[in-house]
């Protein structure tokens, strides 16, 4: 660092968090891209089928680039996507990134109301189950988080699908959006998927919330507050929580990375038009560019949110705040 | 010690799941493509879970299902121990630059949703019943990897490993006869939740239509063959997915038991 400059210790901590977080990206896109590559199955071949002749599968790898060494292409499409271009589809040419624009922000929609529903009621629920720990409002709720960990995604958004959407008819089944949508209609429309989500990463949040707690709850200053006479719930929220941000915050950090993947099943369940949709539908048209692209953007978001956990949970720390 | 109920519940279904699974031939009631009835036929006696959308017996698709989930979720958790293991150990036990390779290796591998991974993996190879395994096998190694490096650097520093180095024991000898024993227990805990892992895969990766491929069926596989009838109230798609929350809710039930048992023999709290 510049010398007669104090930089705090935290800022210095921050920005090497942030710096390997970038390194790690560049160092997934390569693994996505080279690794690829090095993987049995010939692009060109992929294509034009079995019976394609040695010279239009020539014509067709100096068209797309794929006679060039694999390090020349990687640096292009690293470069490419640096400046927003994410190259062209196989499967019908057209213009990844403008393909994107749209899903991304039909994703992030979905994405962003689950986080604002599940966030404050995992922590709800957390406090209420390390307030009457071992007790029946914990056993209900634990039992509940037992199961819903143990069911994938998709059962999930069928069970709710089944019962909210077809038995009850509470809500749309189908999840359509469509641009010059209004907002309600909009949001009446991503209901289900929305409850999916929500479920999907409130019961391993709500879990470690009650663990973050309960671990502070062992501490000497707790026996304090509950001597001089608190009542439970003050001494979780005045004394135990603050000391359990930290970790809190880290896990629902974690849970909404988690959300990337959850999202992607989701989204076929319910036939949303968001990215998880077009990344499978692309996996199975064998479409590379497009999955590298759009694997490399849920990647980054997942990293990202893993540093943003990493970053909040530095800047928590008391301990780092006041340098020696 | 008693076994809880809850646990000894959790090994019964187990059980029941993988004897199902090993003699899906004999008590499945009809052939696995065979079309015996109508589209979607209600439960009768000849049907115990009635007929699916091509008029196929629900029964046997679900015992044959849940051979493939639970063959291919066994082997796939069988590769991730035995790689994962013996990498975690190598690593631990040789230190150095070795240890600094597969240990960021393993970092920038779980840096990746695994489910992101696989489609970008999967969308290159075939999609057959080996590279699916190896995939979901390979994946999960990055986790039984970081485990037993941990648990092993802590019992690389005991006496005993000293000693046998300095009687001059080979790699392979300190890695299985004096850590791997002393591994174990932990291990053995992490092996459940590595095969519920496994199972909500390879169910995930048949539903989205990249893993187990027709006229095999799995699961996961089952729910999407099944899916469209939801929408007209008919809940042929619900039995593999309530069998799939069994089998891992079943699974964790052990799991659960096995855990808290460790602990307990390692000293910590029961």
């Amino acid at each position: 660092m510049l010398a007669g400059l104090r930089v705090h210790p935290v800022f210095k901590l921050v920005v090497q968090r942030i710096a390997l977080g970038l390194l790690l990206l560049v160092a997934v896109s390569a693994i996505i891209f080279l690794g690829v590559e090095a993987l049995p199955g010939d692009t060109a071949q992929a294509i034009l089928g079995q019976s394609a002749t040695p010279q239009a599968l020539a014509n067709l790898r100096a068209e797309m680039g794929l006679d060039q060494p694999p390090l020349a292409r990687y640096v292009d499409w690293l470069g490419g996507i640096m400046t927003g271009d994410l190259g062209t589809s196989l499967s019908n040419k057209t213009d990844i990134a403008k393909a994107i624009g749209q899903r991304l922000g039909n994703t992030l929609f979905l994405a962003f109301w689950a986080a604002i529903i599940s966030v404050p009621l995992a922590v709800l629920l957390g406090l209420v189950a390390a307030r009457y720990n071992g007790r029946w409002p914990d056993k209900i709720i634990s039992g509940v988080t037992l199961s819903t960990i143990s069911l994938p995604e998709f059962v999930v958004g069928y069970l709710v699908l089944y019962f909210l959407a077809v038995k009850w008819q509470l809500f749309p089944s189908v999840a359509m959006v469509f641009p010059g949508m209004g907002m309600m209609e909009r949001l009446n429309a991503v209901i289900l998927p929305v409850i999916v989500l929500v479920l999907v990463v409130l019961a391993h949040m709500m879990r470690m919330t009650r663990a973050a707690i309960l671990n502070v709850m062992q501490s000497a200053y707790i026996e304090t507050a509950e001597l001089k006479g608190l009542s439970p719930m003050q001494v979780i929220w005045r004394h135990a929580f603050p000391n359990a941000i930290a970790p809190v915050v880290n896990v629902v950090m974690l849970n909404l990375a988690y959300l990337v993947v959850g999202v992607v099943v989701v989204e076929v369940v319910f036939v949303y038009p968001g990215m998880g949709q077009y990344l499978v539908d692309h996996v199975t048209k064998r479409d590379l560019p497009v999955v590298q692209a759009v694997g490399l953007i849920f990647a980054a978001v997942y990293i990202g949110l893993n540093i943003m956990a990493d970053v909040i949970s530095i800047l928590a720390n008391p301990r780092l705040r006041h340098p020696k | 010690m008693r076994m809880p109920i809850s646990a000894a519940i959790g090994l019964i279904m187990t059980g029941a799941f993988f004897l199902a699974a090993i003699f899906a031939g004999v008590i499945a009631p009809y052939g696995m493509g065979e079309i015996v009835g109508g589209v979607w036929d209600p439960v009768s006696d000849k049907h115990w879970f009635g007929t699916d959308a091509i008029g196929r017996d629900m029964l046997t698709r679900m015992i044959y299902g849940g051979q493939t989930t639970i063959f291919v979720a066994t082997a796939a958790t069988a590769l991730s121990f035995i790689t994962g293991s013996i990498l975690g150990f190598t690593a631990a036990v040789t230190g150095g630059w070795a240890d600094q390779v597969l240990s960021r290796l393993v970092d920038l591998v779980m840096a990746i949703p695994s489910l992101i991974l696989a489609l970008v993996i999967l969308s290159v190879t075939p999609v057959t019943l080996p590279v699916l395994i190896l995939v979901i096998g390979l994946l999960d190694a990055t986790r039984v990897f970081r485990l037993s490096r941990a648990v092993a650097v802590d019992i690389t520093v005991m006496d005993y490993v000293e000693a046998a180095r300095l009687r001059g024991e080979g790699w392979a000898w300190i890695i299985f006869r004096e850590i791997l024993p002393n591994a174990l227990s932990p291990l053995v805990a992490e092996l459940g939740l590595r095969f519920i892992f496994a199972v909500l895969f390879i169910s995930t990766l048949s539903f989205l239509g990249l893993g187990v491929q027709p006229p095999l069926a799995d699961w996961g596989g089952i729910v999407k063959e099944n899916s469209a009838g939801l929408v007209y109230g008919i809940p042929a798609a619900l039995i593999p997915a309530f069998a799939i929350a069994a089998l891992a809710i079943s699974v964790n039930l052990v799991a659960d038991w096995v855990l808290g048992r460790t602990t307990s023999l390692k000293g910590g709290r029961g």
